[in-house]
């Protein structure tokens, strides 16, 4: 125990010393919290259109009005011909085009339908998709508005009305719809996961690229001693970004927190030991910082993207989900989302824990074989 | 020139010796792209839902069977109770509760009007909204088909067209986006990290009282890693191209002119972060914060930069590879010529000035 002690007295004195070392401990958080939390927002709002009206009639004003007045369009310009709508979408003025054509009133009236056109810059899918899913939503509405304005008219002497199906919609558990809330608490699982596992990493293949690391081991301190006083401090570091992260979270962008605290803090200190051990691994498997920092950073990329932090796991093909198992960022990261978010308590995230423990109990294992293999 | 080649020989053995580095370098960025190309994507595929009929009729029976025979929906369960949705939602099993009134069909008949109440679950919100959208407009077309025969009913039918990406497909996006990384990355981040070695251990001093000027032991350094990202980039506009169908609209020639143009930025880059890194700690962490964050960030890559606030706007206009971005994309999937982009061309051209001027002026012949 005195060892253990004395150890993480060495650790915290190098942590310490090195600036670099501090910059990325205490800038990194910081970084991460404040640019990406900002600059992470897939919210789609305001988006540009430009209208084509050639009928200009009194139904065709009142879609471009039902346009105008949603929230989530702004009509930028109203050209006369597609060619001059291609132009402005070309040079990025707007995001997508309606055409509304010549008889669109008369063809209503008449057949009871008329078409229009809808020209989406399609780039960027994801806006893609929700822009038009906006646009069909106001012409559904558009419709409905119309139908039972003529059908009052119209219907005045027939027996049978048209039935309507009401659809009430609520959004649960992110009312303001807003990305950060999504985003933050994903946040402290990458920087849980860069903290534990990146600098654990680099911190022992440092001692054995400079050579120190035989010292201590023709020293009398013990392997799992040696282990456990390199691990501890950067399990205390990351226990401490994340109530300073999750002090942000609630403060600085009010995140709500509908669960309990004890649910992460035992989640998270469970989790750490996991990437720590991935560090480990890492790092018995390395010879320079740099080979390390290069693993390290392939796995954090795979993480980041098969977590679930961006796009989320259902939506993947079958053989992706499977892989996504292996994936100790998506554990937190869907557990930290469904305490904060949902407030969801220890038996809804059962198999989440389940998991990390079994996952961590593992990799720790094969850490600590494989570390005395190549010493 | 011949001491030139032994030099640039002397690089390529240290790059050839680190296998496992080279792996990665080689090996990441097709990883990404099959990962990215088949996994990523915001397409609604197969959302778990939960339906709570209180009516349990034939009309209820037909909306769900209709909303369920899509690809967009599976069923996870039947709830009994309004009390079940919450619990269902916090063990994050569904994203979607559908409730039916009870006597869904008989109001509808009677009365002209039935409700349903759509539950999402907003925590993301796009996902969230697009799930309701789809919902909402299913059961909107069930609606007409019910009401088809019925006067004064009016049909908006909209033909869409998705230009430029018409299977709204995530890795149009990416492909530009990892061969930005990729040329600016390794070019910088290597070239200065094996700078940054060469001090650390060293081996500069020995270089540099060698009769080769110090200019020439830096560019030596470039030339294979420049290579290695010209390659990587070639492969993964292959890649793109045979497996997930991104298409190079314009000129091929013009596309990989515009790549060099920036690549030879990703080297100025490099050369200017060795200058003032003594460590590869400092050069692995300048490329890291100041290179590496911002690209994949600030340049539009992963999140459109329209949405940022106004603040982190303006700040991404100094990052290089915000203009690489427009030009390559406009170039892939737009096909547009040097008449569309040679504006941020000439932006990219100043940058490399720029640093360039910069390190020239930092530059020390010695290490102290």
């Amino acid at each position: 125990m005195r060892i253990i002690w004395i150890i993480l007295q060495k650790e915290f004195k190098q942590i310490f010393r090195t600036k670099i070392m501090l910059g990325i401990i205490f800038v990194m958080p910081l970084i991460q919290l404040f640019i990406l939390a900002n600059a992470l927002t897939f919210d789609i709002k305001d988006i540009k259109i430009s209208i084509i009206n050639n009928d200009k009639s009194q139904m065709s004003n009142q879609l471009v009005n039902k346009i105008n007045a949603s929230e989530f369009f702004k009509i930028v310009d109203y050209p006369n011909t597609t060619k001059q709508a291609e132009l402005l979408m070309d040079a990025g003025k707007t995001d997508l085009y309606i055409v509304i054509p010549n008889n669109f009133e008369k063809d209503l009236f008449r057949e009871q339908s008329a078409k229009i056109q809808i020209i989406v810059n399609s780039i960027d899918g994801t806006k893609a998709g929700v822009s038009f899913n906006y646009l069909l939503r106001i012409l559904t509405q558009f419709q409905i508005d119309q139908s039972s304005n003529l059908g009052r008219k119209i219907t005045l002497g027939l027996t049978e009305l048209p039935k309507i199906i009401e659809i009430k919609t609520s959004n649960w558990f992110n009312i303001k719809q807003e990305y950060k809330i999504f985003m933050v608490p994903g946040l402290v699982g990458l920087l849980l996961t860069l903290i534990g596992g990146f600098l654990t990493g680099i911190n022992i293949v440092r001692e054995k690229e400079i050579g120190t690391i035989e010292q201590i081991n023709v020293s009398p301190i013990r392997k799992i001693q040696f282990i456990i006083g390199k691990l501890l401090p950067f399990w205390i570091l990351g226990m401490f970004e994340l109530f300073v992260a999750m002090s942000i979270a609630i403060w600085v962008y009010e995140v709500p927190f509908l669960g309990s605290p004890f649910v992460i803090i035992v989640f998270a200190g469970i989790y750490l030991t996991l990437v720590m051990g991935i560090g480990l691994l890492i790092s018995t498997i390395s010879e320079t910082q740099q080979q390390a920092m290069f693993v390290t950073w392939f796995f954090m990329v795979v993480f980041i993207l098969l977590s679930g932090f961006f796009s989320p796991i259902e939506n993947m093909p079958p053989i992706i989900q499977k892989i996504t198992l292996f994936n100790p960022l998506r554990y937190f990261i869907e557990m930290v989302r469904l305490v904060m978010l949902k407030g969801s308590g220890f038996a809804d995230i059962k198999f989440q824990l389940e998991m990390t423990i079994a996952y961590s109990l593992m990799i720790n294992f094969f850490a600590v074989i494989m570390y005395r293999k190549t010493n | 020139m011949k001491s030139f080649i032994a030099f640039i020989i002397k690089e390529y053995y240290h790059i050839i010796r680190d296998k496992r580095s080279l792996l990665i370098l080689l090996g990441m960025p097709i990883v990404q792209i099959i990962l990215f190309g088949y996994g990523i994507t915001n397409e609604i595929n197969d959302a778990n839902i939960a339906i709570l009929d209180n009516s349990k009729d034939n009309i209820t029976k037909e909306i769900s069977n209709k909303l369920l025979s899509t690809k967009y929906f599976k069923l996870k369960r039947y709830l009994d109770s309004e009390r079940e949705i919450e619990k269902s939602f916090k063990s994050g099993e569904i994203k979607q509760v559908l409730v039916f009134e009870p006597h869904f069909a008989e109001n509808l008949q009677k009365f002209g009007s039935a409700s349903i109440h759509l539950i999402t679950d907003g925590t993301d919100p796009n996902i969230g909204n697009t799930i309701m959208n789809y919902t909402n407009s299913i059961i909107l077309n069930y609606q007409s088909e019910m009401n088809v025969n019925l006067a004064g009913i009016i049909n908006v039918l909209p033909e869409v067209k998705m230009r430029y990406n018409p299977e709204l497909k995530g890795v149009y996006l990416f492909v530009p986006g990892l061969i930005t990384i990729i040329l600016n990355l390794i070019s910088a981040m290597m070239t200065s990290i094996s700078i940054a070695r060469e001090k650390e251990m060293g081996t500069m001093e020995v270089l540099l009282v060698s009769p080769m000027k110090p200019i020439f032991v830096i560019v030596a350094k470039l030339i294979p890693y420049s290579l290695i990202s010209f390659s990587i980039t070639i492969i993964i506009l292959i890649l793109g191209g045979t497996i997930f169908n991104v298409p190079i609209t314009g000129s091929l020639g013009f596309l990989l002119l515009e790549c060099i143009l920036y690549l030879f930025l990703g080297l100025s880059m490099g050369i200017l972060i060795s200058t003032i890194a003594p460590t590869q700690q400092v050069a692995m962490f300048i490329s890291m914060i100041g290179l590496m964050l911002p690209t994949i960030l600030l340049s539009g890559f992963i999140i459109p930069i329209e949405n940022m606030p106004y603040w982190l706007q303006i700040l991404s206009n100094i990052i290089p590879a915000k203009w690489f971005i427009i030009i390559i994309k406009d170039i892939m999937l737009k096909g547009s010529g040097i008449t569309f982009v040679w504006k941020e061309t000439l932006i990219i051209v100043l940058m490399i000035t720029f640093l360039l001027i910069v390190s020239a002026k930092k530059y020390k012949i010695r290490l102290q």
